[in-house]
């Protein structure tokens, strides 16, 4: 197996995702599988080939650092689970 | 019908628009309910836009090309006011504050008409529409299999006449896979060539909007509206945008088609290489030049593509923690406690597979060996690419090695599902633009599709060599028996 159960769960816990006992078992197998089949890349020599980020060479966009309203505007928390006096509100971080 | 058909009749009055949203209203109650391709209809919003398009039409003057003619957007696309999903359940109640940009030009040209927005694959991650969360779309060829993906339910809305025509979204071949699937025209434009501003971002190098419609005239009709650079997406290019309508001459004579040999080894479906073997014959009928040529690292696509898609979309998909928006977990006693059991809850199967993969192949002491790598074969690929083209003005490839096939024979098994993707991705690795249309049908009387690939930013060639096969061959003429 490529990639065993407590790596699985130590993924999982980066990925901040909480998985149920058979999604544990079900992954190792078939991410073991998946990450074996890109291993055929080794196959390819790469030695000083420049890595492709993007396919158009992009420069940096600057603009005139200035406040200007968002296509968005006043609307940004119209979608949050809970919020107060205009912030979101999340469970206790500090106990 | 198509955009062009309806424009013209609309023109001459021979018809009004609200008459002919009524009448895609009523095949979609008519056929809806075998086929699943909504996930939310807008009919009266629809009604509403349509006598908007009417009065545009009594008013004279220069009628917009998409004035009175009703459209389906995918549901990762966002729209004002108007639920987008992801067809996830972490976004089941998100409601976008503001258009897409492709959204907000296809509204902008005037008396456009949206019915809703379609199903798809789980944040586009899939190649059947069945990671969906709410519902399974069918093809309307054959409604026990799926429609491709994961554009799904925008190619079975367009196939079935559920709407004129649509936008998908292509990341791995998720505009061209459904439409071959479904016997209708999809298009993947060049990275760049339009804005990804409110598009919920899978792939972020990958990921672009494009058309899927009847016929090539529909696809440069929607490319015109949707393309050109956007402030609000710093990746659009400012390339000036052709008339794509002018490109559409049905000559193909001294063209120069590649057919890369690495595309035709075994494992396609012996149907679909006879399809593609006539395309190419056609082509040399209309006086096209084909010639093999080779992209020698095609058979490293499929590898380079899932280790590149799984972690930018590991890293885009970390903003669902049910912080701003979309499904929070109502049971978390801490903070660390909500972002696990928001994201146990909200994401499907296929999605955490993939969060999974790609917060592996990041993760310290696997990224060179992972994502570095892959980068690196990238390059190749686009090298591949530069020297085709210096040969050769167009690429001809299958679209997917077998037609749509049944509805849960993949499913358990990813590594299966992600390689009826292998013919479709080198186009997303490269940029480049590529084009699924129709040729023809399978003895089942399923559709088969076939691709072209040109240079970055040669739309117009490649809707050129299109349309010169689509007039010449008539299959985009066909329509499912539903």
């Amino acid at each position: 197996m490529k990639i065993s159960r407590n790596e699985v769960e130590h993924v999982a816990k980066l990925a901040r995702l909480e998985l149920k006992e058979e999604e544990i078992e079900r992954f190792s197998h078939q991410l073991s599988a998946i990450l074996e089949y890109m291993d055929q890349l080794n196959e390819l020599n790469t030695d000083g080939v420049e890595p492709t980020s993007h396919v158009i060479a992009f420069t940096n966009v600057f603009r005139e650092d200035a406040v200007k309203q968002g296509p968005w505007g006043r609307m940004r928390l119209s979608g949050a689970p809970e919020e107060e006096n205009g912030h979101y509100r999340v469970p206790k971080v500090i106990e | 019908m198509t955009i062009h058909e309806i424009r013209d009749q609309l023109r001459k009055r021979e018809v009004s628009a609200r008459e002919v949203t009524q009448a895609v209203l009523r095949r979609i109650e008519e056929v809806e309910e075998k086929v699943h391709a909504y996930l939310t209809l807008t009919s009266e919003e629809a009604l509403k836009q349509a006598e908007e398009a009417d009065r545009l039409l009594a008013g004279g003057g220069e009628v917009p090309p998409l004035t009175g003619v009703p459209l389906a957007i995918k549901d990762n696309l966002c729209t004002r006011g108007i639920r987008t999903t992801c067809a996830s359940k972490i976004l089941h109640n998100f409601i976008p504050p503001y258009d897409a940009t492709v959204v907000r030009r296809l509204k902008e040209s005037g008396g456009t008409i949206l019915l809703g927005k379609t199903n798809m694959d789980q944040f586009a991650m899939g190649s059947s529409t069945e990671t969906s969360s709410f519902k399974i779309t069918r093809n309307p060829w054959d409604l026990e299999r799926v429609p491709g993906g994961s554009s799904g339910g925008s190619a079975a809305a367009v196939a079935a006449g559920e709407c004129i025509a649509a936008l998908g979204s292509d990341t791995g071949g998720s505009i061209r896979q459904p439409a071959s699937h479904c016997g209708i025209v999809g298009l993947k434009p060049t990275y760049g060539r339009v804005s990804r501003f409110g598009l919920v971002a899978f792939a972020s190098s990958l990921d672009q909007i494009g058309p899927m419609t009847r016929d090539v005239a529909d696809t440069a009709l929607l490319l015109q509206i949707i393309s050109g650079k956007d402030p609000y997406d710093s990746t659009s290019v400012d390339i000036p945008v052709p008339d794509y309508e002018q490109a559409l001459i049905p000559e193909a004579k001294g063209l120069k088609v590649g057919i890369p040999k690495e595309y035709f080894v075994a494992g396609m479906d012996p149907q679909v290489e006879e399809r593609i073997r006539e395309v190419i014959r056609t082509y040399e009928a209309l006086g096209a030049l084909c010639q093999e040529v080779s992209l020698p690292h095609t058979p490293y696509a499929l590898a380079t593509y899932y280790i590149l898609a799984t972690a930018e979309a590991s890293s885009n998909l970390a903003r669902y923690d049910g912080v701003k928006y979309g499904h929070r977990t109502p049971e978390a006693k801490n903070l660390l406690e909500m972002y696990c059991k928001t994201r146990e809850e909200g994401f499907g199967t296929e999605v955490k597979r993939r969060i999974m993969l790609g917060t592996y192949t990041l993760s310290a002491g696997y990224y060179e060996a992972y994502y570095r790598k892959a980068q690196q074969v990238r390059t190749l690929f686009r090298q591949d690419f530069q020297k085709a083209f210096e040969e050769v003005d167009l690429l001809l490839i299958p679209t997917s090695p077998t037609p749509a096939f049944k509805i849960g024979e993949k499913v358990d098994d990813p590594l299966q599902m992600y390689l009826s993707d292998i013919f479709t991705i080198s186009a997303n690795l490269g940029g480049l633009p590529a084009i699924c249309l129709p040729c023809g049908l399978t003895r089942e009387g399923l559709p088969v599709g076939f691709q072209l690939m040109g240079r970055l930013f040669d739309e117009a060639t490649l809707l050129r060599a299109a349309y010169a096969y689509e007039q010449a061959s008539g299959y985009h003429r066909l329509r499912p028996p539903i």
